[in-house]
């Protein structure tokens, strides 16, 4: 079994947000950086998958050079190759995004097509949904996003996505592309065996150009912040009578 | 015209779809065209497509639609697309009208823009979005022959407006091939009936100040004499306290609920942006200083594990001596 990954290198969630001052991007001096929540998972699963199933893995990632980081990440939790597509840095928007994938993709498939390829259901920064949907189609096979459990059967995947009151059950025939949540597992943490046989891996270079799409980022606004007082409740009592008043308590 | 794709799970409206139908209402108000809708698969369409401006409705038929896929969702879109040339086509931006957004981005070769929050038209269009799940904006420009995107969650209110205009439905017939139909569902599993996190009035949140999965039991019962729901931190599910399905985050489920209760959470921006739609919130946390605290509509200051067993015991006197 052959598993592609996609990940993409973002600030670590959770870190204080302030812009550049041409306002083209998150002021990251002193910012460390991670793989994509939804990424991360998605790499834990094709190691997983791999695992039980005798499989190789491999991570490519669009992005500045330094994103060599994330895929030496992914290396070090059991992924056996990586591949980078260097951009200077600047945001691509998700149809050149998909573009330059696809064709990355089809040059590391001229031994034959990856059986599963797996991307985040969305980057925790642009947040475009789609880059795996058009890499998908662009390739011509089945897709399906917001993925929380993957089962391998026969030639094909059974896959689970969760619904407000349970979920949906697709089954696919492989080769297929799959966009995958957190949630669908606890990643692993890398052991030191891992961190050292991932500075072995030497990381495979594919340029690609940079397509127009008629979508392009002018600049990154910092939302305005709620700035609204608190009001102090000072005990139980308080609390349920402001619950009254706001009529949610169950008569 | 502007094209709102009605977002539906075998018949029954997403309820955010209500807001996508206000905004491309305001935008076809915007230019003065019409406002059509596109209702997918043989359900009945609800008549309250009529107060959000929809002149036509374009009912898209085939076997293939009588349950969901994405793929022939987008296609079926994408063809309608081809065949009537709308300004825009808007659907919501929930994972459903995401992914089928995407799936007509990648078959009409057009960009796709998620996440919408304003837009101002133009030569090019000048468009705001969601970056972050929210906690960034970006402002983007578009310039299409056809302008597909899809609106924020929560970033507009539904304003539904009877008109009393009639709606006119219109046929429409997709080829869909067999790789559209491949992606159905095939099986549902129900596990839990009645409300749930996206649709309960309550949410009772809980995060790293619970300290253990037993320390929810005062949330559960909290929320069962709320008619709501237990919710919870991104910590919570990484710690393995409670399933990944009741995150409320960025990376979980977003959430607008009547009120908020957020128990020993310090409000890191990536839940808040999960449930900074709610109408109240009320947070509790031994810290004054939190995030969460400082951000919220009201505060206890205090322990958790007092103050939540003292609120169910106050409800509950005042419920025994009604």
């Amino acid at each position: 079994m052959r598993i592609l990954v996609c990940i993409k290198r973002v600030p670590a969630p959770g870190a204080r947000m302030v812009l550049t001052e041409d306002e083209q991007a998150i002021d990251t001096k002193l910012l460390s950086f991670a793989i994509s929540p939804h990424e991360e998972c998605a790499v834990e699963e094709a190691v997983k998958i791999a695992e039980t199933h005798d499989g190789r893995v491999t991570v490519l990632t669009l992005g500045p050079p330094e994103a060599e980081e994330q895929l030496r990440s992914a290396l070090a939790v059991g992924a056996h190759e990586a591949v980078l597509i260097p951009t200077d840095g600047s945001d691509w928007d998700p149809m050149s995004t998909a573009s330059a994938i696809t064709s990355a993709v089809e040059s590391l498939e001229s031994h034959g097509p990856f059986d599963l390829i797996l991307f985040g259901n969305e980057s925790a920064d642009s947040g475009g949904y789609q880059v795996g949907i058009r890499v998908a189609r662009a390739l011509g096979r089945p897709v399906v996003s917001g993925i929380k459990g993957i089962d391998v059967e026969g030639d094909g995947v059974r896959l689970r996505r969760e619904t407000a009151v349970g979920s949906e059950i697709y089954s696919i025939p492989l080769p297929a592309v799959i966009g995958v949540k957190e949630g669908i597992n606890l990643p692993r943490y890398p052991t030191l065996k891992g961190r050292l046989n991932a500075k072995k891996v030497e990381v495979q270079r594919i340029e690609e150009e940079r397509v127009e799409s008629g979508q392009r980022m002018v600049r990154l606004v910092t939302p305005p912040q709620d700035v609204s007082a608190t009001t102090i409740l000072d005990d139980a009592t308080a609390v349920v009578d402001l619950l009254e008043e706001l009529q949610v308590v169950k008569s | 015209m502007i094209l709102t794709l009605v977002t539906h799970d075998r018949g029954i409206i997403e309820e955010t779809a209500f807001q996508a139908l206000t905004f491309a209402r305001s935008l076809s108000e915007d230019l003065g065209v019409p406002h059509h809708a596109a209702w997918i698969g043989d359900f009945e369409v609800d008549d309250r497509l009529a107060d959000f401006g929809v002149s036509t409705i374009h009912q898209i038929g085939h076997d293939g639609l009588d349950d969901y896929s994405a793929a022939a969702w987008g296609s079926a879109v994408a063809q309608l697309t081809d065949s009537i040339s709308p300004t825009a086509v808007v659907a919501v931006g929930s994972d459903g009208g995401n992914e089928v957004m995407s799936n007509v981005g990648a078959l009409t070769g057009l960009p796709m823009v998620a996440n919408v929050r304003e837009v101002t038209t133009g030569d090019s269009w000048t468009i705001v979005r969601t970056r972050w799940g929210g906690s960034l904006l970006e402002e983007t420009s578009l310039d299409a022959p056809i302008k597909l995107l899809t609106v924020t969650e929560h970033a507009v209110e539904a304003a539904p407006a009877e008109t009393g205009a009639t709606v006119e439905t219109v046929a429409f017939s997709p080829d869909l091939s067999e790789g559209d139909l491949v992606t159905q569902v095939v099986d549902r599993v129900v596990t839990s009936g009645g409300i749930t996190l996206t649709t309960a009035p309550v949410v009772v949140s809980g995060g790293r100040g619970v300290g253990s999965p037993d320390g929810f039991a005062p949330l559960e019962e909290l929320a069962g004499l709320l008619g709501g729901v237990v919710g919870c931190s991104r910590v919570v599910t990484n710690n393995g306290w409670r399933p990944h399905s009741d995150q409320v985050g960025q990376t979980g489920t977003v959430v607008a609920p009547d009120v908020y209760i957020a128990c020993g959470i310090s409000g890191a921006i990536q839940h808040w942006v999960g449930m900074m739609a709610s109408k109240t919130i009320i947070a509790i946390n031994t810290d004054a200083e939190a995030p969460m605290v400082t951000k919220a509509d009201y505060a206890v200051v205090g322990d958790l594990g007092e103050v939540v067993p003292a609120i169910v015991e106050e409800l509950k006197s005042r419920q025994s001596t009604r």
